[in-house]
């Protein structure tokens, strides 16, 4: 179910000293099944552009289709929308409530009106498809890890069944085990489900071994909008900006400096790899 | 909805008003106050409404944001407006079944209202005016003479300045996690009275953790910064009184005077276009 976002423009408390022009004349196409990395720096509009998708902001001018209608027609079920663009926000075990982790993944698909069988059976999927142990199921969302509490509350949205999945900095505040941990399940949800997954970080490093197309925003407005190699092209524009291409990606440039035949537009660690040992074995 | 809000936030602008000590717009706030309880008449809320008016159109904060403060309190308005005029016994005017409208209850149910509004409009200048800081310190200045009788002053400033600090920062999280549990198929605002009470709780308990959260973290950053209560503590802005708060303290005596004079001797009855 493609989105389509039409001259989107948001002005938050227009009219007083603190008008803030959070979105200007936003134009994006999200088809189905792509994988988007959505990146920019802090107050980039980044956070304000997912909250209009499902309906939780309201664009000051401009629409948005889901599926061809427009979300905020006054007709348009909402309840809806929220179901199928499952919308995860940042540190989301602070949103976690319940006496126990299922029933904490049960309030998704219960909302929606479900049978209590469906319900449940919706839990347990999304908790295995997760990666959470059963022993875990009962406990209190509580006294799990940091990492587990986060897996436990991206459960309560994946258990909606949405088409499209919202991930806003789902890496935050999480150790570099946790981090990869996190972005391979976002991967393999990916693939699983088959759904669209909308990854947004302001770090290059989070998104390039994943994404298909990376948008860059900056103050409101798309920056860019192209393949990850397309991108990374750009490291200059995007370090004026504050943002930087992946680590991978810098190294390399480095080393085309330094004068070693590499590919400079490598954009994962695993093609990296591969690049270095292939230049290792011919110099032998 | 919680943006409508407005008592405890500060509105960023500068102005002779912001630019005041904070003590000055402590006492002027309190006097100002005791002005809207002293009589019963229009003459001393014509006064206010004056005073309150040059009040604002120095401060700079837009009227509009002003007034949106009210939004909170209309359901209270109303309610205490209802209550008074028809069930206050007196002279009746109008009357059906066991309800009366009565003179008393017209004067009652205005005098109520216009006192609650002032007061609402009043005190929230005073907080778009002054930031968190400045009105803690101000208190802790102004209640001072209280230390000699052990009365721990300083610790009530620092209860008062933490309290008014993290309600912006728990009004925003709880639009976040509102957020959150709306984009989980919540909703806030629809269904019976019970459906609703229920409702709030995958708001509250997470607002809780979070509060208790933030509330360890800050005991701790502060216990790490050697915070160990006010005995022998310095500021780094101390409070000075300017030429300013001459001016300001002139006309609050003004007000005073003229509000206490002319409310007794000129004294326009609320009811005396009904005879």
């Amino acid at each position: 179910m493609p989105i389509i976002i039409n001259h989107l423009n948001c002005i938050y408390e227009a009219g007083t000293v603190r008008e803030v022009k959070a979105l200007k004349d936003i134009n994006l196409v999200i088809p189905d099944g792509q994988f988007i990395g959505l990146i920019g720096h802090t107050g980039s509009g980044k956070s304000s552009l997912i909250q209009h998708l499902n309906g939780l902001a309201k664009p000051t001018e401009g629409e948005i289709y889901f599926n061809g209608e427009d979300i905020n027609d006054p007709d348009f079920d909402k309840k809806k929308l929220r179901s199928q663009v499952g919308l995860v926000f940042q540190y989301p075990e602070h949103q976690l409530f319940e006496v126990d982790v299922f029933s904490d993944v049960c309030f998704g698909p219960k909302n929606m009106g479900l049978s209590k069988k469906e319900t449940q059976l919706r839990a347990y999927e999304a908790l295995k498809m997760v990666g959470m142990e059963d022993e875990y199921f009962y406990q209190s969302p509580f006294d799990l890890s940091g990492g587990q509490k986060r897996r436990a509350a991206i459960a309560g949205v994946i258990a909606m069944k949405p088409k499209v999945l919202i991930l806003d900095e789902p890496t935050a505040g999480l150790d570099p085990k946790g981090r990869e941990e996190i972005l391979n399940l976002i991967k393999s949800l990916h693939e699983q489900m088959e759904i669209t997954v909308i990854l947004v970080s302001h770090s290059m490093d989070d998104v390039a071994d994943y994404v298909e197309r990376i948008i860059v925003m900056n103050q409101g407005e798309v920056f860019l909008d192209d393949t990850p190699k397309e991108v990374f092209s750009h490291q200059e524009e995007l370090e004026q900006i504050g943002l930087t291409v992946p680590t991978v990606t810098d190294v390399m440039r480095r080393c085309g400096k330094l004068g070693l035949s590499v590919d400079e537009q490598v954009t994962t660690l695993a093609d990296a790899k591969k690049e270095l040992l292939g230049l290792y074995r011919q110099k032998k | 909805m919680l943006k409508d809000i407005t008592l405890g936030q500060y509105y960023q602008v500068d102005s002779p008003i912001h630019r005041l000590d904070p003590r000055t717009k402590l006492i002027g706030t309190m006097v100002y106050i005791v002005t809207l309880f002293l009589y019963r008449n229009l003459t001393i809320y014509l006064i206010a409404l004056l005073f309150l008016a040059m009040v604002i159109k120095s401060s700079k904060v837009p009227l509009s944001f002003i007034l949106r403060g009210l939004k909170a309190i209309v359901i209270l308005l109303f309610i205490t407006a209802l209550f008074n005029l028809f069930l206050t016994p007196g002279e009746p005017i109008v009357s059906f079944w066991k309800f009366h409208l009565t003179k008393e209850g017209i004067s009652n149910a205005f005098f109520l209202c216009v006192r609650l509004i002032f007061l609402i409009i009043g005190s929230s200048l005073m907080t778009l005016t002054t930031t968190p800081n400045q009105l803690t310190d101000a208190l802790e200045s102004l209640l001072g003479p209280l230390k000699k009788i052990k009365v721990p002053v300083h610790e009530i400033a620092m209860m008062m300045s933490i309290a008014l600090r993290f309600i912006p920062i728990l009004m925003e999280e709880t639009d976040k996690i509102m957020k959150a549990q709306m984009a989980r198929g919540a909703e806030f605002d629809s269904g019976k009275l019970m459906k609703k009470v229920k409702a709030l709780i995958p708001l509250l308990v997470p607002l809780f953790i979070s509060a208790f959260r933030r509330a360890n973290d800050l005991a701790m950053a502060m216990e790490a910064r050697c915070y160990q209560g006010g005995e022998g503590r310095t500021k780094m802005k101390p409070l000075h009184y300017g030429m300013r708060d001459g001016l300001a303290f002139l006309i609050i005596c003004i007000y005073l005077t003229a509000a206490v004079v002319l409310g007794k001797y000129f004294a326009l009855p609320l009811l005396f276009f009904l005879g």
